[in-house]
This record gives structure tokens, sequence and C-alpha cells, in this order.
């Protein structure tokens, strides 16, 4: 593990603060390492925007807040045009790809990488684990943390009976994160036009 | 004494502060909240109101601040150990029963998670600006312990030991947290219930025509105490008493009774004031501060020891009662102290006071919304360090 | 032959059990109604039999307020207008206390009114005795939320022109299950309510007129102790079942005494523990009281 800014944003009720928690616990819990979890509170964190962020470090984290993050999980438009212009140069976003339009940014060097998390969500038969999918395609790009370290703080994370399903939808992500590892990441602006399937 | 096993949450958990802070309220022994929703701590009661029917605990949501500070009191008197949980403008509407609970000795712990202010502020911002109210906000003379965790973990201990303060010296003790310590999500660990050290309600034994409710016991000053219901026919007041608690409304009463509520805690105030020092032995430059921003703080110091400046830190886990001893030892042998917290000139004053004038005081204040960047608190380390 | 020695002591007064006798004489004024209220609940707890030690005496600010340090029992001198959030908490955290709230009316309805209706809301298992002497008499008789229209008081010097609340109608309608009035002229009937309610579960309430000779009656040249218990004589008709609504005082008009409410309905503890049952099953644990170390 190494010092790293997260910020994990999109919209209310696709789970943004549960995969902020599973990443927080994988590092934390599970590694050892040291994890802080803010959240954005207050009217304008109720239903529409909802971000969280986290820093993961091998040492004990002094200061609470993410600066400039040096790779962002962002779940809708609404999220990408309010944070991806502050990620840190050469970083990595990676986006819902079908809620989100990936356009040209003032950063240098930054990878992008999209995932469509709640269409294999709904493949998988529910559409609100699309954020264990995230999580999982986040652990296979990133390379942070061990892809069982993050497995397990999935599987403690969610009531027994939802095991099962949220397993699979880690793993599904995961895999997808590192077929896409081996064809790099996208270039700024080459995505689809939003394609938003309901 | 040992916590009892039905509340306490073994294991390591990835919480937030105010979490944190209810889980150990429980493993103190709390089993009773009255509480008024207030952000950023509704979390805590939340969490109770959840946990409570689990664990043979009552909560109960009051109409205000003023029912639920003094819903606790009456619960304290019927037997259970209770707290409740504000911020700033529901911790203003609480002063009354503050007052009252250190009158009438009602051990009893209060959660503030401090936000900006003044009156509706910052609702979910922080701030460290009730940190004078919570010493002096209550009318009178009395004394009060407050206690500041900078972590969920602390959240946790820190609670366990408000309770513990709190039987001890039969005293109202605050867990002065602040939005940011109370909404940051962590690794908490929480051990086994008979790792956990609580402190029992110290009951009387002793003769029921004999007892005095508030005549001092042992080394502590702190009077034994009896429920309602032990047949020891107590008589708890607001006003000024005797030690059977019965109102005497004379000069001299006065001066015993609140020199004694005074001085129970003064005089161990030693044993009550935590810290933890780093580097603070040759040291140039002293750094002071609490809660959240003593981390933030801890980065301003570790950036300055690495530019080669001798700076040591003195974070209070205890800032009432205020560490005088612990000032008037660093300030004879320091260029300078710099006080950084998130008001604009709170605890600096008490610095400045024990410091006496033999060294140079630094503060580094903030009006709060946000914590301290490590470089304003690196740059008064460096101008007093020159 | 010498004279048989007589020793002449006066019959123990048989309520003197029930109070603090070492803290005697108390502060009331010559004529004033609080002490004959104290008299009619010490007689209350003889003829209900009621467990002294599962009792205890919550009061708020006030002359009336200074009951509870009367009383030889666990016994409880709040702030203003909190007494009853304190037995509230007092109350749930020893199920099996009778817990009284002994207060006046202006630390009950105007400082202390919204935890009033609330109490009467959630009906709370607390037995609420207001003395209603239509004043704040302990600060010199000003003002109060029972103060009757046309009333001069010490900050009405030109008299009342604010109405007053009528009590039962308030606390009926705030959801108490028992709402009795009577004068301190009727100390049997009062004796008799306060008895009753003793053995009433949920939030009661029993209003008593009283006068407040020095400040209410002076200013208001209404007499003294002696005439007011005249003109509660004259002026009272019991009328149990009375609709509350009617009953509001004025400054010397009809006072309408009686019970006025007393119907069924679970209290808060009943409720709770029910709900909580019903909903978590085995998994609830019930608060049993007294719980710490």
């Amino acid at each position: 593990m190494r010092l790293t800014e997260l910020r994990i944003a999109g919209f209310g009720g696709q789970g943004v603060i549960m995969c902020a928690s599973v990443i927080g616990r994988a590092a934390s819990i599970v590694e050892n390492g040291y994890a802080t979890m803010t959240q954005n509170f207050g009217p304008e964190a109720r239903g529409g925007a909802c971000s969280a962020q986290l820093v993961l470090s091998p040492t004990p984290v002094l200061y609470p807040y993410v600066v400039q993050p040096d790779l962002m999980v962002l779940m809708s438009q609404e999220a990408y045009v309010k944070f991806a212009g502050d990620i840190k140069p050469g970083g990595t976003l990676i986006v819902e790809r079908d809620l989100v339009r990936v356009q040209e940014l003032n950063v240098p060097d930054v990878k992008v990488f999209a995932i469509p998390a709640t269409r294999i969500a709904e493949d998988l038969g529910r559409k609100m684990v699309q954020n264990i999918v995230m999580t999982g395609f986040f652990g296979a790009i990133s390379g942070l943390l061990e892809r069982e370290s993050l497995c397990k703080a999935v599987e403690d994370s969610v009531p027994p009976a939802f095991a099962e399903l949220n397993r699979k939808a880690f793993n599904a992500g995961y895999e997808y994160g590192m077929k896409h590892l081996e064809t790099g990441a996208l270039e700024l602006g080459e995505e689809d036009p939003v394609s938003v399937s309901e | 004494m040992h916590a009892d096993p039905v509340g306490v949450l073994t294991g390591a958990h990835f919480l937030d502060g105010d979490h944190a802070a209810c889980e150990g309220a429980i493993a103190a022994g709390a089993r009773f909240s009255a509480g008024y929703p207030i952000t950023p701590s509704t979390e805590v009661v939340e969490r109770f109101s959840h946990r409570a029917p689990k664990i043979g605990a009552t909560f109960i949501q009051m109409e205000d601040e003023l029912a639920a500070s003094i819903a606790i009191l009456g619960a304290v008197w019927g037997g259970v150990k209770a707290f409740t949980v504000t911020s700033g403008p529901g911790f203003s509407l609480m002063m009354e029963h503050i007052g009252y609970a250190a009158m009438t000795e009602t051990p009893c712990v209060f959660i503030d998670v401090q936000r900006g202010g003044p009156s509706t502020g910052l609702p979910t911002l922080p701030a460290q600006a009730d940190m004078m109210q919570v010493k002096w906000g209550s009318h009178g003379d009395y004394e009060i312990i407050a206690l500041c965790p900078n972590s969920p973990q602390e959240c946790f201990d820190l609670t366990i030991k408000a309770f513990n303060f709190s039987e001890q010296y039969r005293v109202p003790v605050f867990v002065m947290m602040d939005e940011v310590v109370g909404h940051m999500t962590e690794k908490v660990v929480i051990p086994r219930a008979e790792e956990i050290e609580v402190e029992p309600r110290r009951w009387t034994t002793q003769d029921k025509s004999s007892f005095q409710l508030f005549a001092p016991c042992g080394e502590e000053q702190t009077p034994e105490m009896a429920k309602a219901g032990d047949g020891y026919q107590v008589h708890v007041t607001g006003l000024t008493h005797d030690e059977r608690g019965y109102p005497n409304m004379t000069p001299a009463v006065q001066d015993r009774m609140v020199r004694r509520l005074v001085s129970k805690i003064r005089d161990n105030a030693e044993k009550i004031c935590l810290t933890e020092q780093h580097d603070i032995e040759g040291a140039d430059v002293v750094v002071v501060s609490y809660g959240i921003t003593s981390r933030v703080a801890q980065r301003a110091v570790e950036t300055a020891r690495a530019e080669g400046l001798k700076v040591g830190s003195l974070r209070l886990i205890t800032a009432w009662p205020f560490p005088e001893h612990i000032i008037r030892a660093i300030a004879p042998k320091v260029k300078g102290i710099v006080v950084a917290e998130l008001n604009l000139g709170q605890m600096v004053r008490e610095v400045e006071r024990c410091a006496g004038g033999q060294c140079r005081i630094a503060h580094v204040g903030h009006a709060g919304g946000t914590v301290h960047k490590p470089e304003q608190i690196l740059k008064a380390i460096q101008e007093v360090a020159r | 032959m010498s004279s048989p020695i007589v020793s002449i002591t006066a019959p123990a007064n048989p309520v003197e059990d029930f109070l603090r006798t070492d803290r005697m004489p108390h502060i009331w004024c010559p004529g004033c109604g609080i002490g004959t209220t104290v008299n009619c609940f010490t007689r209350a707890l003889l003829e209900s039999n009621t467990d002294l030690n599962k009792l205890s005496i919550v009061s708020g600010i006030g002359c009336t307020g200074r009951v509870a340090g009367y009383t030889n029992l666990d016994s409880f001198h709040t702030t203003h207008g909190r007494a009853i959030p304190f037995a509230t908490g007092l109350k749930l955290a020893s199920p099996d206390m009778t817990v009284v709230v002994y207060s006046g009316d202006g630390d009950l309805f105007a400082i202390g009114g919204n935890h009033l209706i609330h109490a009467a809301r959630r009906n709370i298992d607390l037995k609420v005795i207001c003395v209603n002497n239509l004043t704040y008499a302990m600060t010199g008789g000003q003002t109060g939320p029972a103060t009757p229209l046309d009333v001069i008081t010490a900050t009405a010097p030109y008299g009342t022109y604010d109405p007053a609340f009528n009590l039962p109608y308030l606390v009926e309608a705030a959801g108490a299950v028992f709402v009795a009035r009577w004068t301190t002229f009727h100390v049997k009937q009062l004796a008799r309510s306060m008895a009753e309610m003793f053995k009433k579960k949920g939030f009661c309430f029993i209003e008593v007129v009283s006068p407040c000779p020095t400040l209410y009656q002076r200013r208001n040249k209404m007499g003294d102790g002696l005439d007011t218990m005249k003109f509660y004589k004259e002026m009272s008709k019991t009328k149990h079942g009375a609709p509350t609504n009617e009953v509001g005082l004025t400054k010397s008009g009809e006072i309408i005494v009686g019970k006025f409410v007393d119907r069924e309905r679970p209290d808060f503890a009943t409720m709770m523990n029910a709900h909580l049952q019903h909903e978590l099953g085995d998994q609830y644990i019930q608060a049993e009281g007294p719980v710490c170390g």
C-alpha cells in the first residue's frame, strides 16, 4: 500500500459510501494499513450528488481530507463534471461507462478506465450491486490492495444472505478490469456518447 | 470492574467517530440515553436507538435539548449510567443542566460534536469553539472534565474514560469531539469485555440513618451515592445545600460546598490530565493542539523536524482540567509555544496564563468550516523557532 | 402529698412520618395553600398504602417547587420547568417507582409547558400535582400562564390582558388519562383524588386551585387566606365529567371542580415494550431498572 488519495462519487442510491467503506476496510482491517474516510454532509448531500473521500496509507493518516486525488471513481456525469478536474496529474480516473461522458481535462497524463458496472450488475440480477462491480474494477485497475483483501471486505460488509451475489459482482468487476488493463486506458474524448439504459 | 459483555462488540470495525462513541458509551455501561436530533451528532443516538432494545437499555427522543439533558440526570438517580449527545445550538440549551449535574454531583456524560458557530453556524462542518463554553457555560463556580478524541478509535476509548471519570468524581464529563472526528471513518478495535476497565457507581453501604449524600469520601473527595428506591430518602436540590442535601443558603455552607465541587477536580487534576507528548525534552518550540487539529499539527511538526527544527508536541487529551503543571514546566525551557485550534483563541488563553510570560506564545487560529492547512502551523513553528 | 407529674405531649400528627421535620418551619406564608395540599398528599399516601420506598417526588422551581424538600421521600428539586423531563428519565430507569411531579402553574405551564404536553402525549406514567396559585409567587407575584384576565400583578400593574391557559383542557387535549381539579378548600376530595391517581397508570394530572394571600389576593383586594376559603366554598361547583373546555377559571367566577377525565390509554413503557417485543421478538431485552455497577 502506498499513500493514496481517493475520491468516489456518484448520485444517491448508487452505493458510493459503501464502495469507499469496502476499500477502507480492506486497507485498514484486512491489510492492517491505515484508511480514513470522510464524506460530504448537509442538505447538498441529500438525494443528488454523493461523494466519499479516502486516504490510504502504510502509516497513520494525519491530514484527514483529500487534497488532490490520485484516483477517482466517478459514477455519474454530475460527479464527473464536479470533480474530474481535481485529479492529480498522472492520476487515474475510473468511470461508469454508460453514465459518464468523458471529456477533455486540463490535467496532463490522466488515465481513464471505464466499465458498464450498472449493466454488469443487472446481468447478475441485481442493479444494486453495481457499486461492488465497481469495487472489483477499482481493485484490478489500481492494484493498490490485494484482490483477496477487497473480496473479504466485501463479504464482511454485506448480510450473509447476499455474500454470494456480492462476491460474483466483485469478481465480475475485477475480471473486467484485468482485461481492460491489457487493452490499456481510454484516450480522453474517445468515449461513446452517454447512453443511459433507462 | 470489567465491561458487561452484553454490550461489547469485540472486533475490528470500520466506524465513524459518532458510532464509535456510541459503542464506547455502551461498553462503559450506559443503559439510558435521551436525545434530540442535531447535526453532526445525531448518529450517536441513532445507533444507540438501534442497539438499546437488544442490550436492556432505553432510548427516548425528547422534545428538546433542555429535556434530554435533564432526563439523563433523572435516569442516573434512578440507578443507570446515562448520556446525551449534541452539538453547538443544543449544547447552549444544555448549559442549565450541566450546572445542575455539577451542583448535584450527578455522574453523567455529554458528547458535544463541535460544529462552526455562533448560533446555527455551520451544521455540517467542524470547529473547536465550544472549548470555553464547556468549562464556563453554566453560571456559577464549578469544575468539569472534558476529553478531546482525535480519531474514531479514541471516540470509543475516551467515551469509556469519560464514564469512568464521571463515576470516580461524580461530575459531568464531556467528550468534546469535532465534526471531522465525528464523521470520519477509520478502523476501530473494540477489545474483549474483560479487557475493558469500567468504573462502577459508588453505591453507599452506610447506615441509612446517618448517611450523607454529599459528604466527601476518600481521596477523591467524592461522596458515595444512593439512588431513588434504596431507602435512603435522598434529597437532591440545585439550591446550595449541606452534606445531607438540605438547602442551606448561608455564606458558610456556600463556601464549603462550592470549594469542594471545585477542589475535587482541581486537587486531582494531575490524575485526570491525559496528554500525548513527543520530543518536548530539548525542544525550541512545542506545538499544543487537541482533537482533529492535533493530527494536522503533527504533520506540520514532522515537516519542521525534517527541516532540522527542534520541535516537540503536546496533545491535550484532557482539555479540562487544563494541564497547568505541564505548561508551567515547558514554558521556561522553550523559545515558544505554538497553539493551533479551530477557534479564534480559546485554549491559548490557558496556555498564556500558565506560561506566565516565560516564552513566546503563537496562536494559529481558524474560524472553522475545515481544518488548518499544515503549512499554516508550520509557518508559526518556523517563526517562533527563528 | 405530691401532685402527680403529668406530662403533656400533643398527639403525634399522623402525617409527620412523611415530612422532614428537621427542615421545619417551612417557607410558606400564613394562609398559603401549598401546605394544605401537602397535608392532603400525605393523607393520600396513607390511605393508598403506597410503598414509600417505591415513590419519588420531583419538583421544579417556585413555592410549590419546595414541596420535594419537605417530604421524607426520595425527593428531587430540579431546575425551573424541568421536573417532568427529569421525572421521565427517573421513571424509565426505574420502572417500578411511582413518580410524582409536584410543582406550580408557572413552572409546569410556562417554562415547562413544552415538556408537560409531550409527557402527556407520550403518556409517561407520572402523577402530576399542580398547585395553581395563579401567579409567580416565589419571585413576587408576577403574571403567569394561569393568571386570569383583569388581575393586578407585579408585572401587570394596570391589570392582565393576556388570556390564561385552562389547565385541565390543555392536559386533556395533550393526552392525559386522568384529570381532576380541586381547591384547597376541598381537602377530603383532594386527598381521595390523589389516592385514586396513585393507582392509575399513565399521565395523570390534578390541578389544585390555591391562594397566595401575600401576593395575589392582597393585590386584588380579595382578602386573606380565610376569605379565599369562603370564596372557594361559595363559588365551587362539583361537576365530575365536566367538559374541560368549560372549566376555565376567571377572576371571581365559578370554579368547576371534580374529576373531569378518567380514561384508558396504554402508557409509554407499555407501548414501548409491546412494540419492541413484537418487532424484535427474542432479541428484545427489556430494561429492568437500575443496572450500574
